[in-house]
């Protein structure tokens, strides 16, 4: 069963006179619990094609089915639903909320989804896999990269989304912290069926993946 | 949780906030000084006028209620006056302007401490027929003087010859016939307050003296008392208005420069909220919060700071002006601010609820 279903997806951007296609007709199937890796050159589209699929774009053209539902004929609305229902962004630069304490930051991601009462025992597992529960009360300035983004990765799931997305989620992280990051996603994605759409240019990171696929020039080709 | 988040914003610019709030307190502040003042200074009028202890009062023709009055009246009327049955002792006051809100006032000082009781001196006592005056304890805290300094008032200096405790009508008073000869005023007078042998003759006397004084307005004095409002003081009502106003800008501009650069400068707290899902009404809901709270601790803060202005205004100039502590004006100030305060951010908040959450997370 699919999870993500993409077919003759196009992005085009107008930068002056000429048209800038940086998705040029991907086709893709995610199925569900899948870890699944895009690598590719820098300028090949895959961020572009993260934002489409993490509803932070539209699509111009084709079809993007996420857990069933139909991205091209979103609005706003539609799209502003999916990110708060179906998706979980990470991205390379942590993106926590700089006045909130690790505690709230999860919180404020429940609180705009509605979820109300106490974390569930698969979260609080998720926490202790990921070793950030000594961390609850530190604000994000007072926590390493690495610390940083495993607090992001916690907050990208816990409202249990369809798909995660990471952006080049370790580029900013040394090795050894790294491959702890990539290890964590994988044993999420083992552990409770979490599908993983993972974009980075580093075939080493792309190894942890169940599959990786490779972008050129805004197409997707298997590796 | 919304509201740790809004906190945490006002928190993480302390000077801002602070800073925020003070420029709206200010507006409360303008707000409740000046109602504070008209209410002050009538209810003083008030407590001053019914100090005399008289029982009606007879005022010149066109005089009006709550000003002080100027010597326009015939002192001839004074006969009449007394003529009347039940009448016991009537004086006359003048009231000479000495600019602003100041004024002297001439009496007939055994008339009229007979009528009340008496002066209370705090220090020293009667006045000389010539050079001296006497003042009340306010205008001597004011004007620092004491039993023996000298005053210049009508282009003449005068020694005081004794300082009493306020609430006699008059802050400062000399004989009225030296006041009307230096005001050329001859047999010239503002008022007279009349004291019966019975109070509950007063409405009848009233009736008699209107029969032969139709155009004299003449009051019983808790009638009298009751014109001290600000109702009947229209230029201070459109004051108001025009304090209301210039709060309400200035409300509106402080929440419009502090929440327009607070989104500015959470451009990317804002994407990450919208990139979590957050719509167009939670950012909007959070900058409303955030501004309701700095209305709340401005309105907070303004009333706070009306309590600096009375005691500023009662420590320095208490015999020029006098302000109340206006209760029901506070949840009328703080509706104004609130009202302003969301005006401002509309624009901010709008522009930061439509904000694309792309733009901002693709800053780096
Ligand atoms: N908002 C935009 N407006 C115009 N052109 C854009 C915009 N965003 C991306 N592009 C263009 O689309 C193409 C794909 O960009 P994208 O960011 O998806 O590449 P990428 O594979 O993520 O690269 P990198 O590895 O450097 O992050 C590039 O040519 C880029 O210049
Ligand atoms: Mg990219």
């Amino acid at each position: 069963m699919a999870i993500i279903e993409i077919q003759n997806l196009r992005k085009t951007f107008r930068s002056g006179d000429v048209d800038v296609h940086a998705l040029a007709g991907v086709d893709l199937r995610v199925k569900k619990g899948e870890f699944l890796a895009v690598v590719g050159k820098s300028g090949s589209g895959k961020s572009t094609l993260f934002h489409v699929l993490g509803g932070l774009t539209p699509p111009t053209s084709g079809t993007v089915k996420i857990d069933g539902k139909e991205l091209t004929a979103m609005d706003e609305t539609g799209r502003t639903r999916l990110r708060r229902e179906s998706v979980g962004f990470v991205f390379q630069k942590y993106n926590l909320l700089p006045t909130l304490t690790v505690r709230d930051n999860l919180e404020i991601a429940r609180d705009i989804s509605g979820v109300k009462g106490p974390w569930g025992a698969q979260f609080l597992d998720v926490i202790r896999i990921l070793g950030i529960e000594e961390k609850m009360e530190r604000k994000p300035r007072q926590l390493s990269g690495g610390e940083q983004q495993r607090v992001a990765i916690a907050r990208a799931i816990v409202n249990q989304p369809a798909i995660l997305l990471a952006d080049e989620p370790t580029g900013n992280l040394d090795t050894e912290n790294s491959d702890l990051v990539l290890g964590l996603l994988q044993h999420l994605n083992k552990k409770f069926g979490q599908t993983v759409l993972m974009i980075t240019h580093d075939p080493e990171a792309a190894a942890f993946a169940d599959r990786t696929v490779q972008m050129r020039d805004g197409l997707l080709h298997s590796a | 949780m919304v509201y740790k988040l809004v906190y945490e914003n006002l928190k993480h610019r302390p000077v801002r906030t602070l800073l925020s709030a003070l420029a709206i307190g200010l507006g409360v502040t303008m707000m409740l000084t000046l109602v504070g003042l008209g209410e002050g200074m009538m209810e003083d009028q008030a407590t001053r006028a019914r100090g005399v202890g008289a029982d009606l009062v007879v005022r010149a023709p066109g005089s009006s209620v709550v000003g002080m009055g100027s010597l326009s009246m015939n002192q001839r009327i004074l006969d009449y006056v007394r003529s009347q049955p039940h009448v016991v002792l009537a004086t006359p006051i003048g009231v000479h302007s000495t600019g602003g809100v100041s004024s002297i006032m001439g009496v007939n000082f055994e008339e009229f401490s007979a009528m009340g009781g008496g002066f209370k001196f705090r220090e020293g006592g009667k006045f000389a027929d010539q050079g001296e005056v006497i003042i009340d304890d306010l205008y001597a805290r004011e004007k620092h003087l004491k039993v023996g300094s000298k005053l210049n008032t009508m282009n003449r200096d005068w020694r005081v010859a004794g300082v009493f405790a306020s609430g006699k009508l008059g802050r400062v008073m000399i004989p009225l016939t030296l006041l009307q000869e230096l005001a050329s005023a001859n047999a010239k007078i503002t008022m007279i307050y009349v004291k019966l042998d019975d109070s509950s003759q007063t409405q009848a006397v009233i009736d008699g003296l209107k029969k032969q004084l139709p155009e004299y307005p003449i009051y019983a004095m808790e009638e009298l008392i009751k014109q001290f409002s600000v109702s009947n003081l229209p230029e201070l009502k459109a004051f108001i208005g025009v304090v209301v106003a210039l709060s309400v800008l200035f409300g509106f501009l402080v929440v419009f420069l502090a929440m327009y650069t607070a989104v500015l400068e959470r451009t990317r707290e804002i994407g990450i909220l919208k990139a979590l899902g957050a719509g167009p009404g939670y950012v909007l809901g959070i900058l409303l919060r955030e501004t309701v709270l700095l209305a709340v601790i401005g309105s907070a803060a303004g009333i706070l700071m009306s309590y600096g202005t009375r005691w500023l205004i009662s420590t320095f100039i208490p015999a020029s002006f006098v302000q109340a502590i206006v209760y029901s004006w506070w949840p009328i100030a703080a509706a104004i601010t609130l009202g302003s305060a969301v005006l401002g951010v509309l624009y901010p908040a709008l522009k930061a609820a439509k904000q694309d959450a792309l733009d901002s997370l693709s800053y780096d």
